[in-house]
């Protein structure tokens, strides 16, 4: 890549986020303002920040290449976050999360169910599962950025983490929530330009829409036999029904990220940044249309590189053995060897903008649980909030540097990591947090004792089986190996390959059902204050 | 169906579009609602 191109573009990008920040920061006067950015966001502005927010380096570079393994099946997951992600989520859940926020003087997610159930310990305990297992998913969308940028330069990926990750560093502990929704919207348009190029370039390139298909389909009998041992029938058809491949296109990667967006941090406290319904309402028309841009091209053009790294004889095989069974390399490769190398530097744009925009968002949900929900809510620390606040993202973006640098010698090949950590705290929220969200927002009859005994079923069972039962994590975690000698509890068994969230969450959902027959209700004066003014 | 071969994957593009058509009018019908 020509590096003073590059240098330029990447200059003037973050000088623009770097205007932005500044504009947040001074925007910023009050608790609520760097919490919740004052409550008084534009609906387009929330829109953008909310889709680059949920769609990281992870969505184009880990389930891109993802796409390019187990093909155009993955596209279920773009209209799950469509559906669920963008529709539910807005004008189901959006709508009374804003104004029971309201209600409560809730400024974070914690916050949020913490006063719902009148309960410090869920505050606190929410917070610290956010602040721990936060950097997982900080890692992998590091390791999306760092990828693309070694592939870029032909440098090492641990120098091309550390750059990364020392850009993105110096940016996030600046302002607050303002500061990070600005710069989202600015990031999320350069998103829909990059990715909406990489489309039309994809299917020119191949022939137009319908050829590029048909070509794709008729490459089934490429498909390696190890992996269609496995029920892999080409790039153009879904898995048959309990194949390994099903269970694992299903259950982790289309269930885990599909019904995981719900029960978000990161998301859910943009609902509260809104100042009134009519704005969600016009944040869903430009949200569906964005996800479909982002998720939706990145699993087509992953499924389509296919057809160009067979059909080039510089390469002459499928994308995943291109890339030399790196998974995460399919995209960074396919990016800068198919398409013109002035795109090159326009798409390193659009991934550091997807990367940072995510990136900040998680760093700020995991520094706020550290500040707000542990420190000044539940152990009732004095003073030096915002202080907590930085060491806590201080301490969020070492712990997924760190990680980022030593997950890809943890896996064995071929193994997606990117979308395998993303689908584990996407899943990790749903079990812990999902049936207690909706019951707090839906039900007035829920009491603490529900909402406390559905999300400690739901995280126990969710550790157990990523520890114990899933080979996937538990093969590489090595504990379930060091207690019983074997990989898995269910080696051999169809339950090696159902992802944990198939199991923790209904049992988190009957767990919470089944414990509200037990314990106090709350005051009706406090469920009458949650539910005012929502019917 | 736009050269795909496969029933469930033709079923999807059906529902990515659906469900964009489905926001988009939403917003549209809600704009100056609530």
């Amino acid at each position: 890549m020509n590096m003073i191109v590059f240098t330029t573009v990447v200059l003037l990008y973050l000088l623009v986020v770097v205007y932005l920040g500044y504009r947040g920061y001074r925007e910023t006067k009050t608790a609520a303002d760097y919490l919740v950015a004052g409550r008084d966001i534009h609906p387009l502005v929330m829109s953008l920040s909310y889709g680059s927010t949920f769609i990281s380096t992870s969505a184009i570079v880990g389930f891109g290449g993802a796409a390019a393994v187990f093909g155009m099946g993955l596209l279920y997951l773009t209209f799950l976050n469509i559906f669920f992600g963008i529709f539910i989520a807005f004008v189901f859940f959006g709508k009374r999360t804003r104004r029971m926020g309201l209600n409560m003087n809730a400024h974070t997610f914690p916050e949020f169910l913490g006063n719902r159930f009148d309960s410090r310990f869920l505050q606190g305990a929410s917070g610290l599962l956010i602040f721990i297992f936060m950097p997982l998913y900080a890692a992998v969308v590091l390791m999306g950025g760092a990828q693309f940028v070694a592939q870029a330069f032909a440098i090492p990926y641990n120098t091309a983490l550390f750059f990364f990750t020392a850009i993105i560093g110096v940016y996030v502990i600046m302002g607050g929530l303002k500061g990070v929704m600005y710069t989202d919207a600015f990031q999320g348009f350069l998103m829909l330009l990059g990715m909406t190029f990489l489309l039309v370039f994809t299917y020119v390139k191949l022939g137009g829409v319908i050829e590029a298909h048909r070509t794709l389909t008729a490459m089934k009998d490429l498909v390696p036999p190890p992996l269609a041992a496995k029920g892999h029938n080409g790039w153009t058809s879904f898995p048959p029904f309990g194949t390994e491949n099903w269970w694992v296109l299903v259950t982790s990667i289309i269930l885990g990220v599909g019904i995981g967006v719900l029960a978000q941090p990161q998301l859910v406290v943009r609902f509260m940044t809104v100042k009134s319904d009519r704005d969600l309402n016009r944040a869903v028309l430009a949200g569906g249309f964005f996800i479909f841009m982002m998720t939706g091209v990145a699993f087509i053009v992953g499924a389509l590189s296919n057809v160009y790294f067979v059909n080039n004889p510089a390469f002459g095989k499928i994308a995943l053995l291109a890339a030399g069974k790196n998974v995460d390399n399919i995209i960074p490769l396919y990016i800068t060897s198919a398409l013109p190398h002035w795109f090159t530097a326009v798409f390193m744009i659009t991934l550091l903008a997807a990367a940072m925009s995510t990136l900040s968002s998680q760093f700020h949900v995991a520094g706020t649980a550290a500040g707000r929900d542990v420190w000044e809510k539940c152990i009732k620390g004095k003073g030096g909030t915002i202080l907590i606040t930085k060491v806590g993202i201080l301490v969020s973006i070492v712990a997924a540097f760190l990680l980022a640098w030593v997950l890809p010698a943890f896996f064995e090949e071929g193994t997606a990591i990117i979308a395998r950590g993303t689908a584990i705290f996407f899943g990790l929220c749903a079990t812990a947090f999902l049936p207690m969200f909706i019951g707090s927002l839906y039900s007035r009859s829920i009491n603490r004792t529900a909402a406390i005994s559905g999300f400690l079923a739901g995280f126990l069972v969710a550790l157990f089986m990523t520890l114990f039962i899933h080979t996937k994590e538990s093969a590489p975690l090595l504990l379930c190996n060091a207690l019983f000698g074997k990989a898995s509890l269910a080696l051999g068994s169809k339950w090696e390959f159902v992802d944990p969230l198939v199991v923790a969450l209904p049992v988190s959902a009957l767990t919470t059902l089944l414990a509200n027959n037990f314990g106090k209700r709350l005051p009706p004066k406090h469920v009458e204050n949650c539910f005012d003014g929502i019917r | 169906m736009l050269g795909l071969g496969d029933f469930w994957i033709s079923l999807v593009f059906v529902l990515m579009i659906a469900s964009v058509a489905l926001c988009i009018a939403y917003g549209i019908a809600r704009w100056n609602k609530d």
